[in-house]
């Protein structure tokens, strides 16, 4: 019944292979395009009618479908087979559906490139590993995916290769690309250990045998060292993925890549797999509430310092990456609480405005003919209507101003994290408040007030309908995305209004919730109106703020007044907690130093490679000596001779 | 017979090399290759034949040969030896190609040197005698003396000095080993008329019913673990494999990494742990310690080397590393592992070397600054070298992962080991390795071009297609698909580890009943 789940990674599979091996000789960009688009539309499709299927049959138990033994030694064996649950299913249609809005808006935005195939067939390999990290039956190959996606990520960040990219010790966008894939490796390294773990302690790497064996033996494992350890290491793994701290370093410089990469990568897809990694460990999370408080904690921190860092960059697609790390932050503080719905509610959100926004930074830039600095834009809404709408209305669903999408999943965050974790909450709301803030200040400062570019040189100008009329898309989805999970205080008022995604993942979360419902505690109902009206009171609170300083002054002074007042903050806010910075002086200095002058000049050059020629000098030295006695005189040997056999008879007498 | 003909149709080849001209260089390299490609398609045939069902010797011959110490002609494979020699016998007739165009003197001797350098490698994967082994594992240094001596490049005097010297202290004291083990199991425990066998399953089925004191076995174990562990090489065994990778011509750098180095490897399987398994275990955590330092050390080390080809190099060390600890966690996770990592390091350090040679020809230069944005102008290329740059660094779905991930779960879950941290640390390597050679992609083919002459390279012939399709072919095939290999060596290492387990049982009941028995005198 589930069988046609192979044809969701198939699909983007063929259209890579012919993108790729063939691609060169389709000199019709549409036609290429269409290839691309195409095949993603129809795992599209295929994932919703398997939705269907799957809501009217009332799956409880996950359906696998094996595909074949990819390989196996001793009692190891691992194969490619997928799963088709709730889970993967929801992953799968937000990747399918949003991939297929980019790959449309591609079509325009890359027009006119030289690698224009080259550019489809990553974009389409991107995809089929990123489905393989989420219909994975089993944990080796969604570290294929998550690999895979690294490998996409890295090809796309480096995609224009021969530019420049502006970046602590970053010249070219290369840099970037390796930065990425090498800081993400760090976090594999934790995933790999996790999976040798996970297999010497269960036997098997296949997802729902290990949930099953963990509740079975529940009192063992719980808050036993082994789940904590492979917990946190498969955690390690989601930080690098997914940017939180430490790990965070390289999604803002991942920017070096296309736009609509941006958007659909490191933004709407990829940098999610953390949350799906966790959500589809839910069990094993449950059992170690030292981990999920970890995973709570980082992620909250990680939430309100990049949300602090928004607050002063200039570059549009720097304040959208920040804003990127920091709500990812919000969906790990959720799943640190133990609300996984939440937290996969807010991942569906953010995925909807957060591409309109990248592809709405796009079309600025598209438009702005490749200036990315607000400080250089301003009164764009003039010239680019379409761009402008849709990107103010993101922001409101980012902001989370009541009944777009973002004021439901950000307020369920923010509620279940009052339930668990006072410091979480506070955390939260702080970060919450600033990202109103720097959104805000993002859209008056490009759309809004004086036009501060060379006008004369070239105008601004719409981008063409096929990226309009995704940005539309993704609008309305930014709008209604919301109401697939209503919170039940509000469903009350409007027609019993069900949670319907709360419904969808009771078969996958039901039992870790289970483990978890002694740790929260009850909140009456006027309680959950208060901070509901709380959260929204601050939200408009930060954006009239904006408003005030950046579109009613129209020389920022207040603004200006207070980066005066604190120079060492806005500094430190500006370089971004001087986190790379760190990483170069402490990490990646030392240890190229070490290598280039111990490691290499000396204990390789001079003493392992200096003893074995210094035994050659020896042996050569004293080969030197013992030749003398080589003398070819008949004398010599007989006085030789005699002089040992006088040692020799001395011996024995003694 | 198809063993026999897959054997000595290189020798066959160059000892007909010997009557052509001189000055017939053409005739010299068509005919090699002819040769090689034939040898190719024999090996075919014993896959086809093979059966990965029997863990025994297959193929076998077994003529006597020199009475009076029990030596002779025996040769057969296992799953194993299969593998090893269908990876000689892909990679030659590559290598071969490739040396169309980068040897330009004394053309007949080079070819004839190439046939006998392979004649001596099936050799050593398919001899089943000690003697026989001894005769092809030294043979192989005459060849490639030579190749890296005459062919190579400035500093090649040195380079096959060092390789030579090293390579020659390891086999004596596997001679040595091989004479005392012949005399040992001969007379003490066969009793036969010489009074000494170089049988090697005679040998191996003496010591296993017979056993060996510990004492002994220790001394024979590292005679011959020396040998190996300098031709795999591993830390700190290693230095002359920077210098002769680097001096030798590219298909020399393509034979030694893609085949000589796994006759260690095969070697430590074949012989260290077969024949003793006791002083394996006992010596496996110093070994494996040794090789996940050198994980980390070949890591560190290639990460700042200046020469591409040195700094592939030393990747091979970091790689071996991997396999040399999957065949002491002893476990079938970890030998399987080792033997699919071998082939998988001779397809993708082999590719590695044959992509530098390529751009070597073109600009004669390896310094990774002369290069910098030829992503631009030579497009094909960059994608080649990416692949084989990914399969390095050990991604999945590309064969490297396979053969990493199967060395490092076998020495995370070995018992012999005993500790994770072997594989924990052996595991930082997949960070490193991203480090090293993703930096120097970045330095040699992104970018801008910096370097004038860089604006008119060619991208890449049809010949060089010829050689590279077919590694990427198996390269994807190996990491999409890997049990098409796996199985044909499954059941003869499933035979090994249950020895090796076998014989770890009566070691710890060995120890505890020792442990009972001073726990009595300790009551008396």
């Amino acid at each position: 019944m589930y069988d046609s789940i192979l044809l969701v990674p198939l699909m983007p599979l063929i259209g890579f292979l012919i993108l790729s091996l063939a691609g060169s000789k389709i000199k019709n960009e549409k036609i290429v395009g269409i290839i691309g688009s195409s095949a993603i539309l129809i795992s599209f499709l295929v994932i919703v009618n398997l939705i269907f299927t799957a809501s009217s049959n009332h799956l409880e138990e996950p359906a696998i479908v094996k595909l074949y033994t990819w390989f196996s030694a001793g009692d190891f064996s691992v194969d490619i087979s997928y799963q088709v649950d709730q889970l993967s299913l929801f992953f799968g249609a937000i990747i399918t559906g949003v991939g297929f809005l980019i790959h449309v808006y591609s079509i325009g935005y890359m027009h006119g490139d030289r690698r224009f195939h080259q550019f489809f067939s990553y974009l389409n390999l991107f995809v089929f590993m990123m489905l393989n990290l989420v219909l994975a039956s089993n944990f080796l190959l969604t570290f294929l995916g998550w690999e895979g996606v690294g490998l996409a990520s890295y090809l796309l960040i480096g995609f224009w290769y021969d530019q420049k990219f502006q970046g602590f010790r970053i010249t070219w966008t290369g840099d970037a690309a390796n930065k990425a894939f090498i800081m993400n490796r760090v976090g594999d390294f934790g995933m790999l250990v996790a999976i040798f773990l996970t297999f010497t302690t269960f036997g098997t790497l296949e997802y729902s045998s290990i949930s099953d064996l963990a509740l079975a033996s529940k009192d063992i494992y719980y808050d036993s060292n082994m789940t904590l350890a492979i917990t946190l290491l498969i955690f390690l793994g989601c930080t690098g993925k997914s940017a939180q701290i430490p790990l965070a370093g390289w999604l803002p410089d991942a920017m070096a890549g296309p736009t609509s990469v941006s958007a659909l990568i490191h933004a709407a897809t990829m940098v999610t797999a953390g949350v799906f990694l966790i959500a589809r460990n839910n069990v094993l999370f449950a059992l170690s509430p030292d981990s999920l408080m970890t995973v709570g904690v980082v992620g909250a921190v990680t939430a309100i310092l990049a949300a602090s860092v928004g607050l002063v960059q200039n570059d549009i697609k720097k304040v959208l990456a920040y804003s990127t790390v920091s709500q990812l932050g919000f969906m790990f503080a959720a799943l640190g609480v133990g609300q996984f719905t939440a937290g996969l509610f807010h991942t569906m959100t953010h995925a909807f405005f957060k591409a309109c926004l990248f592809l709405g930074a796009g079309s600025v830039i598209h438009g702005m003919h490749h200036e990315q600095d607000i400080k250089k834009m301003g009164g764009l809404r003039k010239y680019m209507p379409h761009t402008f709408k849709t990107f103010y209305i993101a922001t409101l669903a980012i902001a989370g101003i009541p009944f777009f999408s973002g004021f439901f999943s950000k307020d369920e965050i923010l509620f279940t994290t009052y339930k668990g974790n006072y410091f979480i909450y506070t955390l939260l709301v702080i970060a919450a408040v600033f990202t109103a803030f720097y959104m805000f200040r993002l859209v008056y400062l490009t759309f809004y007030g004086k036009e501060r570019f060379d006008a004369a040189n070239h105008t601004p100008h719409e981008s063409p309908g096929t990226m309009t009329g995704v940005l539309w898309a993704l609008a309305g989805l930014s709008i209604l995305g919301g109401f697939l999970n209503v919170p039940h205080i509000i469903g009350h008022y409007i027609g019993n209004f069900p949670s319907l995604l709360h419904d969808w993942f009771h078969p996958v979360f039901g039992s870790a919730q289970k483990i978890l419902a002694h740790g929260e505690h009850s909140v009456p109902e006027y309680q959950e109106w208060l901070l509901m009206m709380f959260a929204t009171i601050l939200a408009v609170g930060s954006w009239q703020l904006a408003r005030a300083w950046y579109r009613s002054d129209e020389n920022w002074t207040p603004a200006r007044n207070l980066v005066a007042k604190f120079p060492v903050l806005y500094k430190t806010l500006w370089e971004k907690w001087y986190l790379d910075q760190g990483y170069f002086k402490f990490v990646v200095d030392p240890v190229i130093k070490s290598s280039r002058s111990f490691f290499w000049k000396i204990l390789d050059v001079s003493i392992i490679d200096g003893l074995v020629n210094g035994l050659g000098t020896v042996t050569k030295g004293l080969s030197g000596v013992v030749r003398r006695f080589q003398t070819g005189v008949v004398q010599a040997y007989a006085g030789l001779m005699i002089f040992g056999i006088i040692i020799i008879l001395y011996i024995m007498v003694k | 017979m198809e063993l026999l003909f897959t054997l000595f149709m290189p020798l066959l080849g160059a000892i007909l090399l010997l009557f052509v001209n001189r000055g017939a260089g053409v005739l010299a390299k068509t005919f090699a290759f002819i040769i090689s490609a034939i040898s190719f398609l024999l090996s075919l045939t014993l896959y086809m034949n093979f059966d990965h069902t029997n863990p025994d010797f297959q193929f076998v011959t077994n003529i006597p040969w020199i009475g009076s110490i029990d030596a002779g002609f025996r040769i057969g494979i296992d799953g194993m030896g299969l593998l090893m020699v269908m990876l000689t016998t892909f990679i030659t007739p590559i290598a071969l190609m490739c040396s169309f165009d980068s040897i330009k003197k004394r053309e007949k001797e080079y070819y004839i040197m190439v046939l006998l350098l392979q004649f001596a490698m099936t050799g050593v994967f398919i001899s089943t005698d000690l003697f026989l082994f001894y005769i092809f594992w030294e043979l192989i240094l005459i060849p490639m003396y030579f190749i890296i001596g005459i062919w190579g490049g400035k500093g090649r005097l040195y380079a096959t000095v060092k390789f030579f010297i090293f390579t020659v202290v390891g086999s004596l004291f596997m001679l040595v080993a091989i004479v005392w083990l012949g005399y040992y199991v001969g007379t003490d425990l066969l009793g036969n008329s010489a009074g000494f066998t170089t049988d090697f399953v005679k040998i191996r089925s003496a010591l296993e019913t017979a056993g060996m004191a510990y004492e002994v076995q220790k001394w024979i174990f590292w005679a011959f673990a020396i040998s190996f562990l300098i031709k795999v090489p591993l830390f700190p065994l290693h230095t002359w494999l920077p210098d002769a990778h680097t001096e030798a011509p590219t298909p020399g750098s393509v034979i030694l990494a893609g085949v000589l180095l796994k006759m260690g490897t095969y070697g430590l399987i074949r012989f260290n742990l077969d024949l003793f398994p006791e002083a394996a275990m006992a010596n496996a955590s110093i070994i494996s310690f040794l090789a996940v330092v050198g994980i980390v050390y070949g890591a560190i080390v290639a990460m700042v080397q200046t020469d591409i080809k040195k700094l592939v190099a030393y990747t091979s060390v970091s790689h071996l590393g991997f396999v040399v600890l999957g065949i002491f966690s002893m476990t079938n996770e970890g030998i399987q592992g080792a033997i699919i990592q071998s082939v998988n390091h001779g397809l993708s350090t082999g590719m590695l070397f044959l992509l530098i040679g390529f751009i070597y020809e073109r600009r004669h230069t390896r310094e990774i600054s002369d290069y910098g944005g030829i992503a631009r102008v030579m497009p094909a290329y960059t994608v080649f070298f990416g692949i084989a740059m990914f399969s390095s660094i050990g991604l999945p779905i590309l064969n490297g992962f396979v053969g990493e991930f199967l060395t490092l779960m076998g020495a995370f879950k070995s018992t012999v080991l005993n500790n994770h941290w072997y594989a924990i640390i052996g595991a930082t390597g997949v960070i490193f390795a991203a480090i090293y050679l993703l930096w120097m992609f970045q330095r040699v083919f992104l970018g801008t071009i910096t370097h004038e002459e860089n604006k008119s390279l060619k991208d890449i012939t049809k010949r060089e297609w010829a050689m590279l399709v077919p590694l990427v072919i198996f390269i994807v095939w190996l990491g999409v698909y890997p049990s098409t290999f796996l199985k044909l060596s499954d059941i003869s290492t499933d035979k090994l580890v249950k020895k090796i387990e076998r014989v770890e049982m009566k070691t710890n009941d060995n120890l505890s009943d020792k442990n009972l028995i001073e726990y009595q005198s300790e009551e008396n």
